[in-house]
């Protein structure tokens, strides 16, 4: 654990400093802000799920009152914008490369899935733009909807571009081995699961005010974004051919993302085209029904396993086949996520000697599919852990004994994986025990039996997890097909009285940053966490940056932020050299003092910044007047969390219903800074993780209607889902980065579902049941109950 | 979504056939039916209005009718728009069968019908129910008002 250094310090649990405004209501969200003579946009979407347009029919909607302009993707395509790309690809087994098809931004020709945007109406009021929506008259030839993505090769061809519907057709690890060792194994563990489609729902609908200054011909965006950097880089670059410096990016406060919030969608960049073309500030926002079929949704894949044993069950190989849903267009992370962020992922926290992975994305008439909290990795931890409970039962032992044999030992780091990454650093027995002992495993059955006499079956699960997060270094990102950089910014500005306003290009959206970035720079500085501003979310202000994802923001953006404290430390230090009149070697910072080692004479950090903007005494032929610095960190390697998480569940019989009951996580997040916002981040993942596994599902029907579009059908985790989750940490700090942390945003989401639904097969394997699907429904688990004693009745 | 009936009328087929063809009897039998009036032999055109679930709205369409094997039975196809609360197609196929002996006769209809926007997103768990209860209210009343008027 952290030694807490100083009352708000790194390692000290200092309450959120953006929460007076959150919690009041106060928070000033896109939707907020309004500008004077602002117009609402309203996008007409196609109802169907795969049709071509015979013709749009806009007349009666042009007259309409209120309406300012009515465009469609003729408009679109004559003034020759672009439309959102895809930031990674893959190389395909045959050679060939992932197929990218265009993505207009309204639908040129044909729509591809019910949600597609077909035209946008501007108007004075968004009832106006509504209703005028309802006279444009769209004729559609329907074709086939392809839905049912494992069959979607043989569905009618999608785009042009993309044969057989498969955007890709990806592999990785070593085939003929692993092949090999499934020949000689012992035993090959079979099985297959599905990774069911969630809805991101983040608490604020996604959102766009654009506003055109014909002065000086430039655009400001206020947008719902997870990185408003890349949103003005692929706006301005890819979509309008404007240089960047002309377009302004702001993500204010923004109300939750989980991923959904990372990528260039349509409606922002058509707010910013009709800004201009009106010549007026242009507003959209979405209401949940349109969150429900626009947002980029999670998941969605099928995965066949085999995990070969050897005779003392010890894993010798392992093989994955996989395909995946990506909807009707490829998102802007479609595509490394099932790939690069999924087949990494497989060897978990086991010793595996061969691995082999194949992946095919598909083409369905669904909407896009993305990055969602955890993105690929909750995937790949979910068959893994699924597949080990099952193959610890099949041998007859122990899941937590079977585990901890194959675990990768603690003196074999960095460990090299069989699916390209290399571990750093871990030690997984430890959150293994500590997390039995939290929940006190041993004493289960007792518990079990307990339950047992009222009528309730008991059961408990674990699921031992990996995480890779902060993507890096930029290189091998680029050697693995990614199109952008994975470094984060920093700038850090000393005011001349010592207070300090750090720029960071990472951006929260619930994370908590403002606090946890502050006390970095706090205990670096030896100053109150009062006295640092951190500023996110504007082009304008911060240094290009990469923004939030992937559990990124601490281990790159916070590094970067140490970094950039650290070079204010030197320049201050030569500062206080000269004002002391000691050499710069003989300069300690200690508690926020210079001191001349050995000796009282001392300057504080207040005074250094005042000389350094008021440099009446001041070696300003050797040192540059100011306090302020940049830094932009490449980390070195991803950084790898891990831990165990143990759910312990009791179904009623008479009804299904699981209830959680217990759940012990233990986690190795290396050093924690803020241990409250950790744990609160560990809270919501594990509330995600219990969704998607026994409450969430996206559904679409046979026509690609989505009927799971609203709260009535789409059932979200409540308070009285969850139980008061027991939250432990180990520690293996990282190695690579200077404060020794990894990261905690996504491991919840990842860890939990596997863990909870080893723990529902559990409850019912007294009753023979080996396998059930998430989500694991009231229904679902009654009928299984229902199954399994008519059959033990036969 | 697909739905099977039939009912049994103690009326002759040509009697039945001739109440299918008669929009004015057909639109008596539809409570929820605001128009319905025929354009062309083959083709009506109609407006009901509708509640499913938490919508409620005024559809507007076209119904064709097509497999025109008097007194046998026939194929409706429809499809209409319901605004903003999205669109609904479908088509039914009506059968008649006579029994000599007992001088009745057994109506079938299999209907099988789509929807799309709102109604889909929102009203999905009821439309099945809906449909079903439209579609029992629809013969149920067409059988009554056929009996009545026999009774008459």
């Amino acid at each position: 654990m952290n030694e807490v250094t100083k009352i708000d310090g790194i390692g000290s649990s200092v309450r959120r400093t953006e929460d007076k405004k959150f919690l009041t209501g106060k928070g000033r969200y896109t939707d907020d802000i309004n500008r004077p003579g602002q117009v609402q946009a309203y996008f007409l979407r196609s109802d169907v799920a795969h049709a071509e347009i015979k013709s749009i029919d806009t007349k009666a909607a042009q007259s309409a009152p209120g309406v300012v302009g009515v465009f469609t993707g003729s408009d679109i395509a004559a003034d020759k914008v672009g439309g959102p790309i895809c930031g990674w690809v893959v190389p395909c087994r045959d050679g060939s490369s992932t197929k990218e098809p265009p993505h207009p931004l309204l639908a040129q020709g044909k729509v591809r899935f019910v949600g597609d945007a077909v035209a946008v109406v501007v108007a004075e009021t968004m009832e106006q733009a509504k209703s005028a929506a309802e006279l444009i008259d769209v004729d559609y030839n329907e074709l086939t909807p392809v839905v049912d993505f494992v069959n979607a090769d043989k569905g009618a061809q999608i785009h042009e571009e993309v044969p057989n519907n498969c955007y890709f057709d990806w592999e990785l690890g070593d085939e003929s081995a692993t092949n090999k060792a499934i020949k000689s194994a012992a035993k090959v563990v079979k099985l297959s699961v599905r990774n069911n489609r969630l809805v991101p729902n983040a608490m604020e609908p996604r959102s766009a005010l654009a506003e055109y200054d014909s002065l000086d011909e430039s655009y400001t965006l206020h947008t719902t974004s997870q990185n408003p950097h890349l949103t003005r880089l692929v706006l301005a670059a890819f979509m309008f051919a404007i240089p960047e410096s002309k377009l302004r990016v702001i993500a204010p406060d923004v109300g939750g993302g989980f991923g959904s919030k990372i990528y260039v969608y349509i409606e922002e960049a058509v707010c910013v085209w009709a800004s201009k073309k009106i010549g007026r500030p242009v507003k959209w926002t979405a209401d949940r029904t349109q969150a429900f079929l626009t947002d980029c949704h999670g998941r969605d894949h099928a995965n066949d396993v085999q995990l070969a044993l050897d005779d003392n069950n010890k894993i010798i190989g392992l093989r994955v086949d996989t395909v995946c849903n990506l909807g009707a267009y490829l998102s802007a992370f479609s595509v490394v996520v099932p790939t690069i962020l999924h087949g990494t992922l497989l060897s978990g926290q086991y010793d595996i000697p061969a691995i082999y992975t194949n992946v095919k994305g598909m083409a369905t008439n669904t909407v896009n599919v993305d990055a969602y909290r955890g993105a690929g990795r909750p995937e790949a931890t979910y068959l893994l852990e699924r597949t080990m409970e099952t193959a610890a039962r099949e041998v007859g032992m122990d899941p937590a004994e079977f585990r901890r044999i194959n675990f990768i030992p603690k003196d074999a780091f960095p460990y090299q994986t069989q699916v390209a990454l290399q571990y750093d650093i871990g030690d997984y027995e430890p959150h293994l025990d500590k997390a039995m002992e939290m929940i006190d495993y041993s004493n289960f059955e007792k518990r079990r039996a307990e339950a047992a006499k009222r009528g309730m079956y008991r059961g408990i699960g674990m699921s031992s997890y990996i995480e890779a997060c902060g993507l890096a270094p930029s290189a091998v990102v680029g050697a693995l097909g990614g199109r952008v950089g994975q470094w984060e910014s920093a700038s850090v500005r000393v005011n001349p009285t010592g207070t300090i306003s750090v720029f960071t290009g990472s951006h929260s959206h619930g994370q908590g940053h403002a606090t946890t970035f502050a006390q970095i720079v706090a205990d670096k500085l030896g100053i109150p966490i009062e006295n640092v501003e951190v500023i996110h979310g504007d082009t304008d202000k911060t240094p290009f940056g990469m923004g939030s994802y992937g559990s990124r923001s601490l281990a790159s953006g916070g590094s970067a932020i140490s970094k950039a404290v650290d070079k204010i430390i030197n320049k201050s230090k030569k500062i206080a050299a000269h004002l002391l009149e000691a050499s710069e070697d003989d300069i300690d910072f200690k508690d926020g003092k210079f001191v001349v080692g050995g000796t009282d004479k001392e300057k504080a950090f207040g005074e250094i910044a005042l000389a350094a903007y008021v440099p009446h005494n001041y070696p300003l032929e050797t040192l540059e007047p100011g306090l302020e610095e940049n830094a932009f960190y490449d980390p070195t390697n991803f950084v790898f969390p891990s831990g165990t998480h143990i759910a312990e569940v009791e179904i009623d019989p008479a009804t299904g219903v699981v209830e959680v009951v217990d759940w012990a996580a233990c986690d190795d997040f290396g050093n924690l800074v803020n241990p409250m916002i950790v744990e609160g981040q560990v809270h919501g993942g594990i509330a995600q993780g219990i969704g998607q596994a026994l409450l969430e599902d996206a559904h679409y029907d046979e026509n690609g209607q989505l009927l799971t579009a609203s709260y009535m059908d789409y059932c979200m985790p409540r308070a009285d889902d969850l139980p008061s989750f027991k939250v432990g940490y180990t520690n293996t700090p990282c190695t690579h980065n200077d404060l020794g942390v990894k990261g905690c945003g996504e491991a919840g989401a990842i860890a939990s579902p596997p863990a909870l639904i080893n723990a529902v097969i559990d409850a019912l394997s007294p009753l023979g049941v080996t396998d059930m699907s998430m989500p694991a429904t009231p229904q679902k688990v009654w009928k299984a109950i229902q199954e399994s004693q008519s059959v033990a009745a036969e | 979504m697909e739905i099977k009936d039939s009912y049994e009328l103690p009326l002759s087929k040509e009697r039945v056939w001739a109440a299918l063809n008669d929009e004015q009897f057909l639109k008596k039998s539809i409570p929820w039916c605001e128009k319905l009036e025929r354009c062309s032999e083959t083709e009506l055109a109609a407006e009901v209005k509708l509640k499913i679930g938490p919508m409620s709205t005024r559809f507007t369409g076209n119904i064709t009718l097509s497999d025109i094997d008097p007194p046998n039975g026939y194929t409706l196809t429809g499809s209409g728009k319901g605004g903003i609360a999205g669109a609904a197609s479908g088509s039914a196929k009506v059968k008649l069968i006579e029994d000599k002996d007992t001088l009745s006769t057994t109506l079938s209809y299999e209907v099988s019908a789509q929807v799309k926007g709102k109604i889909a997103q929102l009203g999905s768990r009821l439309i099945q129910s809906t449909a079903k209860k439209l579609s029992k209210n629809f013969f149920g009343s067409f059988v009554k008002q056929l009996e009545d008027m026999d009774k008459s």
